[in-house]
């Protein structure tokens, strides 16, 4: 099990700027397709949003290849 | 410590529980009278108003939440639980009473929508501090065996929140006058403001009640012995070991149980409206029903997850959702579709009616076509467009509005289908304050456990309906294509949850 939380790791590492990638393509495409200050506002609000999300994700998907996820703290001291 | 008598418990869940039921009520408000507060204060031709309005739905739940889990999470971990859930109770029922205030676009101008935007990125902001408060203060006075059944009681809140929200607004629709129609007229007019004004009553009530309740004794021990964290955003994000945490959080529960409740709440609701064009009262009427048959499995589900653990639970939830999502949505789809069944064409109606507008003898011209099915179903077109009276300019597009009364066997399948998807809530929902609780120590439990809980459930969640109504747009050929955003996210937490997430419930929260 602890091998698998390693390697889902790089999946995680490399799901992020996936995601961002897929997300910005789309609003470029949706903004051209209507350039209107709605259609601006609705995609930067989601780039915004969820851009420093999928950072997170990556730093998630990095702790668990580096083992972090191995053994959970067993009570709040321990964090 | 923590081992408030069963009478003390059950004040600090009534004080917890009634606070937090109020905030979500006004919040919820704002939400379902979207389109009458559009028409008062955004008037979609002038652009500005237009933009504002689009900034006032996307900030207030999206991006305000999470920074209102970070001031006020903050708060909560330096000067006290009772005093910060008391500070967002009153901003956002003192935001909810001023948008009811605030005159119309029309007497003001553009002050109107500027007013009403900064009130509702205030509801954004206390509500993003509410939540983290109350199910700490109730977690942190329930003993070990009980805290998933008594924050569950805090998880029943948001619920209700929108169960009070749409009876409130029903009620109000008709009761302006004893004709119907014309009570619906005074109600878009003045009688929405009815619902935010009556807001201040109860949050009265609910400060009196929380005035009176003590901190809590977690909070004070660690006060009383000068452990209290000097900076609890620095503590939470900037230690690995905490922010380690944090993120297993977002990415490992409530980013799936985010989109799990919004899809079986909002979106459900969403779709019956406008996919299936089922009327106004009837889709509400069908959640409110929904709501109230489901809304006591929060309280099973977290009394359960006492003896079974919370992992289990929330990942069975979602797992749920992840399966049965596309058919339950598809029989919702197929009870409103009127292809599936056989039109009873002598009682077709027809009826067309012309109002001449304006100094021009243009007539606007409304025909309504109501067409009667075999099952009870009645489906209404109501087609509106313009005849000019000179021949220089045509209605190019008409207003076409679809509108179907379901029958009485439509309508109870529908109830049970939305109170099946509302039970996938109570399963990811109902444990999860208990889990997020014990996950993170009580010097800086405030912060760290409302910053996920407002990411997964205000970005991922409050972002379902938009994204998913989105797909639907851009990929016009399946009417059930939103559901890839909540199946994704879903089932990627799913697998991040059952892969990283420990099953262990932490006995001592003490420390």
């Amino acid at each position: 099990m602890n091998t698998i939380k390693k390697l889902a790791g790089i999946i995680w590492i490399v799901a992020g700027p996936l995601a961002i990638f897929y997300l910005v393509r789309t609003a470029a495409h949706e903004i051209a397709k209507k350039p209107v200050i709605d259609t601006k506002i609705q995609w930067g609000v989601f780039i915004g949003v969820f851009l420093p999300i999928a950072v997170g994700f990556v730093i998630f998907g990095y702790y668990a290849l580096k083992g972090e996820y191995t053994i959970l703290p067993g009570n709040s001291k321990e964090i | 410590m923590n081992q408030t008598s069963p009478q003390g418990i059950r004040k600090v869940i009534l004080a917890s529980s009634a606070g937090t039921l109020i905030e979500w009520y006004d919040f919820y408000i704002f939400g379902s009278l979207a389109t009458v507060i559009a028409s008062q204060f955004f008037p979609k031709t002038n652009p500005t108003a237009a933009l504002l309005s689009t900034l006032a739905t996307f900030a207030a739940g999206f991006i305000v939440r999470p920074f209102g889990a970070l001031v006020f999470g903050r708060l909560g971990d330096l000067i006290g639980r009772k005093y910060t859930f008391l500070l967002t109770l009153i901003i956002m029922g003192g935001s909810t009473f001023a948008i009811g205030l605030v005159p119309g676009y029309n007497k003001i101008g553009f002050a109107a929508p500027l007013i009403v935007l900064l009130l509702r990125l205030l509801q954004g902001l206390a509500l993003g501090g509410e939540y983290g408060g109350a199910a700490t203060y109730v977690a942190e006075h329930s003993p070990a065996h009980k805290r998933g059944f008594y924050t569950s009681w805090i998880q029943t809140t948001a619920t209700l929140g929108l169960f009070l929200s749409l009876g409130v607004i029903l009620v109000t629709r008709h009761s302006l006058d004893a004709d119907p129609s014309a009570s619906i007229l005074k109600f878009n007019d003045w009688g929405w403001r009815i619902p935010f004004l009556v807001s201040i009553l109860l949050v009265a009530v609910s400060v009196y009640i929380r005035l009176r309740m003590k901190e809590s004794p977690l909070f004070t021990k660690i006060k009383s012995e000068g452990t209290v964290s000097k900076n609890p955003l620095k503590e939470s994000f900037g230690h690995k070991v905490n922010l380690k945490m944090v993120l297993l959080a977002l990415f490992g529960a409530t980013m799936g149980q985010g989109v799990v409740w919004y899809t079986g709440q909002f979106y459900a609701q969403s779709f019956i409206e406008n996919t299936c064009h089922v009327d106004f009262e009837q889709s509400r009427t069908i959640l409110i029903w929904a709501i109230l048959f489901a809304t006591p499995f929060f309280v099973v589900f977290g009394g359960w997850s006492d003896r079974v653990g919370r992992k289990w639970i929330m990942m069975a939830g979602m797992l749920l959702a992840v399966v049965t999502y596309r058919p339950l949505f598809g029989r919702l789809l197929a009870i409103s579709d009127e292809k599936t069944k056989t039109e009873l064409s002598d009682k077709k109606e027809i009826k067309t009616t012309r109002k001449i507008i304006g100094e021009n003898p243009d007539t606007l011209r409304t025909t309504a076509v109501k067409q009667f099915y075999d099952d009870g179903l009645i489906m209404i077109n109501t087609t509106t467009d313009t005849l000019y009276a000179g021949h220089t300019k045509s209605t190019i597009k008409p207003d076409v509005k679809v509108s179907k009364n379901i029958s009485s066997g439509g309508y109870w399948q529908m109830v049970l289908i939305v109170f099946v998807m509302i039970i996938y809530v109570t399963m990811v929902y109902g444990p999860i304050a208990a889990f997020l609780v014990e996950l993170f120590p009580t010097r800086i439990r405030y912060t760290s456990m409302s910053l996920p809980y407002h990411i997964g459930n205000g970005v991922f969640g409050g972002l379902t309906p938009f994204i998913a109504t989105l797909l639907t747009t851009i990929y016009t050929g399946d009417k059930l294509v939103g559901l890839y955003y909540p199946l994704l996210i879903a089932g990627l937490c799913l697998i991040i949850g059952a892969i990283y997430v420990n099953n262990k419930i932490d006995p001592n929260v003490n420390d």
